[in-house]
């Protein structure tokens, strides 16, 4: 065996993909958006994540198609580099260092070599303060170039991507920040600056908050935090400018952008709707409603065949010249609050938490994807900021996966809390779950916590769900009691109190037999199918805050914490204290699939772990400052396949992984390195073929494919010198019954291979080159050639645009 | 681009009695034909031979009444005082009565004057019947004796003199031509073979005994006396088998169905209860307007004829199901082709599917609601059909505005005529507890809107006092209410109370506060014994 054991915690998922600006490469075939710390890059007809270009330290803040090589792209991020990718291959193919954090990042056709970048300013130790800076890229063939030649052009602008632009292919470019636009021209090297007042007449904000120009005409427009659209012309003199005012938005527009002919604008708001307005008639608009989520950025492809949104809820559309949604590229969303927790549905093994507004969210931990959404509340959204709408709070999956529980409330400030207890049953045509009863106002106040419970094998389970109006409620389904009805629904069976104390937390032991329910500092102990009181466990004083029952073979513990630092484990045979010790825990959990615990404490700002087993003294495993700040939520995920570890300090991890949350809405788990290099193993034999659209002319075309491909193995068979058959045969057949050269040349290209050894890269270039120079249409088949090396591919690129300069 | 969602309408519980196979046949009745007769109507008794007529013994005379006529067909009046338990033998042709006089008469159907006489009782005879054997008559009365007597001598032919108080019911085994059962005042049972001397089986009821019924089977015997309804199995030698206290006066009379499956039962407090006669739960309830003396069920329950004190006779007949049907004309609908058309069309294999979005279809409100038409979602929710056949919908569209926050918007702006249908719906629906919630805030909201054109309108006035009427009600009730609750809640703690202190062995106490003390404290006694 290898020596396991070096556990380490990792992050899993779930990185925004909403932060900035996704890219659309030139072909509309790829999209490429920052992603944590790397940038990803999509496919826009299959939504799967073809690439992750990774390399920087710090957050990635912007992408950036190289004006002079569509293929390549730039990305800055915080840790002050930017670097050059080729996207299609996922290689870094330079880095460049500047030296200070850059926070977005522009390029203009009319300045070669020379990106735009925005730093905060260093002379000023307040980083409120930002400046625009271009920078020089020098030319070498190093692969880490130092960028040093940096100068000023705009100071005072925001950190904010989407507050500058530059106009007419880099003519002019324009920034605004707060009530100030300012437009710079580089020919006269002057720049004009027009202000707004703070307010209109009519009480609206007038602050600027994103801008576009227009790619043909001198118009630039911007947005406005009332939801105005100004469309500002004539700007050239100072004195003489106009605008004209758009206003549809309803809120703050928080991203505009012309299509690359500029006959169109866009433009997204809270209201998560994209509006489309006709350049020069712009009373004419058109509306893509109800796109989930309000939009954060807006993006054309190049060729204007594609609008892409990014949304607040960690969501990517990919839209079809504004009529229809093709692609929703969707990450792990991350609400504000996290009210459900983490729960996992134990027949999918998928990782369940609160959503979009008023749904639940599937994510599935292997595949790292959103699985879908379930419509909770099924109730249209309504995108207004400061309303009051149902929101998930509470959530729990019975032991078979079969019944899911959920609590939605709605507070109003003036009107009573309105409480929805819903039960969902999964159907299995549908492979969903399916509304089975509807229980309004369950209780009387907010409910605190509802369990299941998590005997599988019982025939009838029971959910309890316990409130701050001092009731515990157990529900179970009951025959239809009238013969119109069309099935079972769930009734509440019992009630229960307990001097009038509020019950926090309840628990069903594993074999469904007893029922724990902490009455604040009183811990109840019930009968589920009696329903009388079987004992109380005092404790010393605090309010209990997470009770659970051991599993398996220390079933016969209940352990418990308070919020006076104590941690408590009853044996439930005698009654009494087990053992107690002084911890502060803040979140306490058991693994179903072992007799383990795991118990998180928060200490000066950072968290331990503990975990341990309720019959042993000693802890399992123990790592201080798992994290910064509080875990709010963890959950034990049973594992699909038993990893195999001798090493005592990893055992825990065998059977089921830990993932939790913690205050900044993290997604962590613990990894062990065997585990990162299986990962790493399979990651490698991952192979993605999707670079054709399916369209109708690729059907006809991969008919012809799939001939040539039966071709190709009988020719391979032959000892026949191939080379001389695929040349006779590209040569001397007539070009109108010929398929398209792109598919002929990758024979073609092999029958030069055939006799190329790995030593000899070298004076193959020369005959490629060749190849490349018959027509530059044919290097997209000239790059499926399976070749290995990084150096080949970079001098290939160079290559590749030296006969596009000659023939233009 | 998610599709509209359209507004919940919530499925609410349903209020009143519940709907069964039961309610829709007992309600399946025209509204009853009443009669007035000379006295109160003690006995009914049906035909055993079609059409069925009954006989309705009232004071001195017994009329016979055809199935569908409201006048008597017959009338015998030759009583000298008031008639009792006019019943038929079991042929139709006979019929036999008792008499206040102590004669019993025996009248041939046909005819006018008494067959024959039998005279031998000393005080009033309140119950007479055929034997199965058809050639005797049984007669129980008030001097604490039953009686068989020979139909065409005219002779007695045993007496039996072991009940103790009035007999007043009694029933005729139409199996064995031997046995009969009678019930007494002194709240026994008594079962006679009149092949011997003394009674077989002697069952206590508890209360006098009103009236007496045999299952068809015979297996069965139910009582009806006092508040209490019991059933006997006479097979298990008279055992009890269960007793139904469903009425709050004496029970006076009982019927069973055509089918054997249902109890029916009368009793002074104007009710009719229906049993289940396999569970003997109440499956339904006739009320009626005065004290019940007297049921009778037709055969195949095509009528059900209930005689009262106050002397109406009320008869209900089984509504016709066929008569509808023949009034309206199925309409002709299009034939199956036009539903079929293209639908079996078979595509080919290089063919190319162009599929067609479903159309998502949407109620008017929903449409409003989609253009954020606030104001014309309401008014179409108000629209007369919808407020008066499905209040819920128009409740769930003014939730749906309120959740919007738009229902300040949408209730703004009216004028008189649709500020007067929206308080005609508040007032009509604000005390169903399922739409209180929502109304109360739609209420406050228009008060609040609307406050300064109060006294412009007599009619906005009017809805706006009623209103008030109606809340001021309603705090008087929830007032009550709460009183009740509090009075019940000390009832509840002394009779637990009780029983605590039998258990922890405490001295009793007799102030109630006291009690409620001690009661606190018993509890937390017990719950520390258990831990």
């Amino acid at each position: 065996m290898v020596e396991y054991g070096d556990i380490r915690v990792v992050y899993r998922g779930g990185s925004k993909i909403n932060f900035r600006k996704p890219v659309i490469s030139n072909d509309s075939r790829f999209l490429l958006c920052a992603s944590g710390e790397s940038v990803k890059v999509f496919s826009s007809v299959t939504e799967e994540c073809v690439h992750e270009l990774r390399g920087h330290t710090g957050q990635v803040t912007g992408v950036l198609l190289r004006p002079s090589n569509h293929l390549q792209v730039y990305s800055c991020s915080t840790d002050g580099t930017v670097r050059l990718w080729d996207f299609t291959d996922g290689i870094l193919v330079r880095t460049y260092v500047v030296g200070y954090p850059v926070y977005s990042i522009y390029a203009s056709l009319n300045h070669k070599e020379v990106v735009f970048i925005v730093t905060p300013v260093q002379s000023d130790k307040r980083t409120e303060l930002f400046q625009l800076v271009a920078v020089n890229l020098p030319q070498t063939p190093d692969q880490l170039v130092e960028a040093r030649d940096l100068s000023a052009v705009l100071s005072d602008v925001s950190s904010n991507p989407s507050t500058i632009a530059f106009g007419r292919g880099g003519e002019y470019l324009a920034s605004v920040n707060n009530l100030k636009m300012e437009i710079y021209f580089f020919k006269k090297n002057k720049s004009y600056s027009f202000s707004l007042r703070e307010y209109t007449k009519n009480g609206g904000k007038n602050t600027f908050t994103c801008i576009a120009c227009h790619p043909k005409d001198d118009c630039v427009a911007t947005g406005h935090d009332d939801g105005k659209i100004r469309l500002w012309r004539n700007f050239k003199q100072k004195k003489e400018y106009t605008y004209s005012t758009l206003h549809w938005h309803h809120s703050a527009v928080s991203s505009l952008c012309f299509t690359p002919e500029g006959t169109n604008l866009l433009s997204g708001g809270v209201e998560s709707v994209l509006v489309q307005w006709r350049y020069n008639q712009e009373n004419q608009k058109d509306f893509l409603p109800r796109l989930g989520a309000a939009i954060t950025h807006v993006t054309v492809s190049p060729d204007g065949a594609l609008f892409s949104t990014s949304h607040s809820d960690n969501k990517i559309t990919i839209i079809q010249s504004c009529v229809k949604v093709s692609a929703v590229i969707q990450g792990l969303v991350k609400g504000e609050n996290v009210t459900t927790g983490l729960l996992v549905d134990p027949r999918s093994k998928a990782l369940v938490l609160n959503g979009r507004p008023g749904h639940l969210q599937f994510y599935s931990l292997q595949r790292d994807k959103l699985l879908f959404h379930l419509d909770i509340v099924q109730q249209e959204y309504i995108h207004e900021a400061g309303l009051e709408q149902f929101e998930v709070v509470r959530a729990a999956f019975d032991a078979s996966g079969l019944w899911l529980a959920t609590v939605e409330e709605r507070k109003q400030k003036s009107a009573e809390l309105e409480l929805n207890l819903k039960l969902w049953s999964f159907d299995e045509q549908t492979q969903s779950f399916v509304l089975n009863t509807t229980v309004s106002a369950p209780h009387e106040a907010r409910i605190t916590a509802m369990c299941f419970s998590q005997a599988a094998d019982s025939q009838t389970t029971t959910l309890v769900s316990a409130s701050r109006d001092g009731h515990f409620k157990a529900w179970q389904l009951g025959l239809p009691a009238h013969t119109d009805d069309e099935g079972p629904s769930w009734s509440c069976d019992f009630v229960g109190a307990y001097h009038g104390l509020v019950p926090r937390c309840c628990c069903f032991s594993a074999d469904g037999s007893l029922l724990a329910v902490g009455f604040q500092e009183v811990v109840t102990v019930w009968n589920p199918t009696s329903w009388e009181l079987l004992t109380t466990l005092s404790q010393p004083p605090g309010d209990v805050r997470n009770l659970c029952f051991g599993q398996l073979s220390c079933s016969k513990y209940l352990l418990g914490s308070n919020n006076k630092k104590m941690v408590c484990c009853w044996n439930l045979l005698t009654c009494s204290l087990e053992w107690s010790t002084s911890m502060d825990v803040s979140l306490l959990l058991v693994d179903s699939r072992s007799e383990n615990m795991a118990a998180f404490c928060c200490q000066d700002g950072s968290t331990d772990l503990f975990v341990f087993k309720p019959s042993e003294p000693r802890p399992l495993f123990s790592q201080k400052a798992v994290c910064s700040g509080r875990v709010i939520h963890a959950v034990f995920t049973p594992r699909e396949v038993m990893l195999e570890s001798s090493e005592e300090s990893s055992q825990w991890l065998n059977r089921s992984q830990l993932y939790f949350l913690t205050e900044f809405m993290d997604l962590l788990t613990f990894s062990t390195k065997a585990e990162e290099e299986k990962l790493m193993a399979s990651s490698k034999q991952l192979v993605i073929d999707d670079t054709v659209a399916m369209t109708p002319f690729y059907l006809l075309l991969g008919k012809h494919r799939h001939e040539h491909l039966g071709n190709e193995e009988s020719a391979e068979r032959t000892p026949l010198p191939q080379s001389s058959v695929a040349i006779k045969e590209l040569l001397q057949t007539p070009a109108h019954v010929l398929p398209a050269t792109s598919f002929l040349c990758s024979m073609f290209a092999k029958s030069l291979l055939i006799s190329v050894t790995e030593t000899s890269h070298h004076c193959f270039l020369s005959s490629s080159v060749s190849v490349v120079q018959i027509s530059h249409s044919l290097y997209r088949g000239a790059l499926s050639l399976t070749f290995s090396g990084v150096f080949w591919c970079k001098s290939y690129k160079e290559f590749k645009f030296y006969p596009l300069k000659i023939a233009s | 681009m998610a599709s509209f969602k359209p507004t919940q309408i919530p499925d609410l519980p349903k209020l009143g009695e519940k709907i069964t196979e039961d309610t829709l046949y007992w309600k399946n009745y025209k509204a009853p034909v009443q009669i007035k007769e000379f006295g109160a109507v003690s006995n009914i008794d049906f035909s055993p031979v079609s059409p069925h007529n009954f006989a309705v013994t009232a004071f001195t005379r017994i009329h016979i009444y055809g199935p569908f006529s409201q006048e008597p067909v017959k009338t015998f009046t030759r009583f000298k005082d008031t008639a009792y338990c006019g019943r038929f033998r079991s042929d139709g042709q006979l019929l036999v009565a008792g008499c206040e006089d102590s004669v019993v008469r025996l009248y041939d159907v046909g005819g006018k004057a008494a067959l024959r006489m039998y005279k031998g009782h000393t005080k009033a005879v309140h119950v007479a019947d055929f034997t199965t054997g058809r050639y005797q008559i049984l007669t129980a009365s008030d001097d604490y004796t039953c009686r068989l007597w020979d139909i065409p001598n005219a002779v007695e032919l045993t007496a039996y003199q072991e009940h103790t108080d009035y007999v007043r019911c009694g029933v005729t085994s139409k199996l064995n031509r031997d046995l009969f059962i009678t019930g007494s005042y002194d709240h026994t049972l008594r079962v006679f073979d009149s092949r011997t001397e003394k009674s077989v089986m002697t069952m206590d009821h508890g209360q006098p005994v009103e009236s007496l019924l045999l299952y068809p089977s015979e297996g069965l015997l139910v009582s009806a006396g006092g508040r209490y309804v019991k059933v006997w199995d006479l097979l298990k030698g008279g055992q009890p088998l269960v007793s139904l206290k469903n009425h709050h006066k004496t029970v006076t009379c009982l019927a069973l169905n055509s089918s054997g499956q249902r109890l029916l039962s009368a009793s002074l407090d104007r009710h009719v209860k229906v049993y289940n006669t396999t569970n003997y739960k109440v499956v339904h309830n006739f009320d009626y307007a005065a004290a019940i003396l007297s049921l009778g069920l037709a055969p195949d329950d095509e009528s059900i004829v209930v005689g009262m004190t106050n002397s109406i006779l009320s008869i209900k007949h089984r509504k016709n199901l066929e008569e509808p049907k023949e009034t309206s004309k199925p309409r002709r609908r299009p034939s199956y082709r036009v539903f079929m058309k293209g639908k079996n069309f078979v595509p080919k294999q290089d063919d190319y599917f162009v599929s067609k979005p479903a159309r998502q279809h949407l109620a008017k409100y929903d449409k409003q609601l989609k253009r954020f038409n606030v104001s014309k979602a309401l008014d179409t929710a108000l629209e007369a059909w919808l407020r008066r056949k499905k209040p819920e919908v128009t409740v769930a569209v003014i939730k749906e505005l309120d959740r919007r926050g738009t229902l300040k918007n949408a209730l703004a702006g009216r004028d008189e005529e649709q500020l007067s249908r929206l308080l005609c719906f508040v007032i009509g629906n604000f005390f169903d507890t399922r739409f209180t919630p929502v109304l109360a805030t739609t209420a406050e909201i228009v008060l609040d809107i609307y406050q300064c054109v109060i006294g412009q309108s007599a009619v906005i006035d009017r809805h706006l006092i009623h209103l008030q009427k109606l809340l001021e009600k309603e705090i008087y009730y929830q007032k009550d209410l709460m009183e009740i609750l509090g009075m019940l809640d000390t009832m509840f703690a002394f009779s637990l109370l009780r029983k605590e202190t039998a258990v922890a062995g405490l001295p009793e106490c007799h102030t109630a506060a006291a009690n409620v003390e001690i009661f606190k404290i018993v509890f937390e006694q017990s719950t520390c014994l258990y831990t």
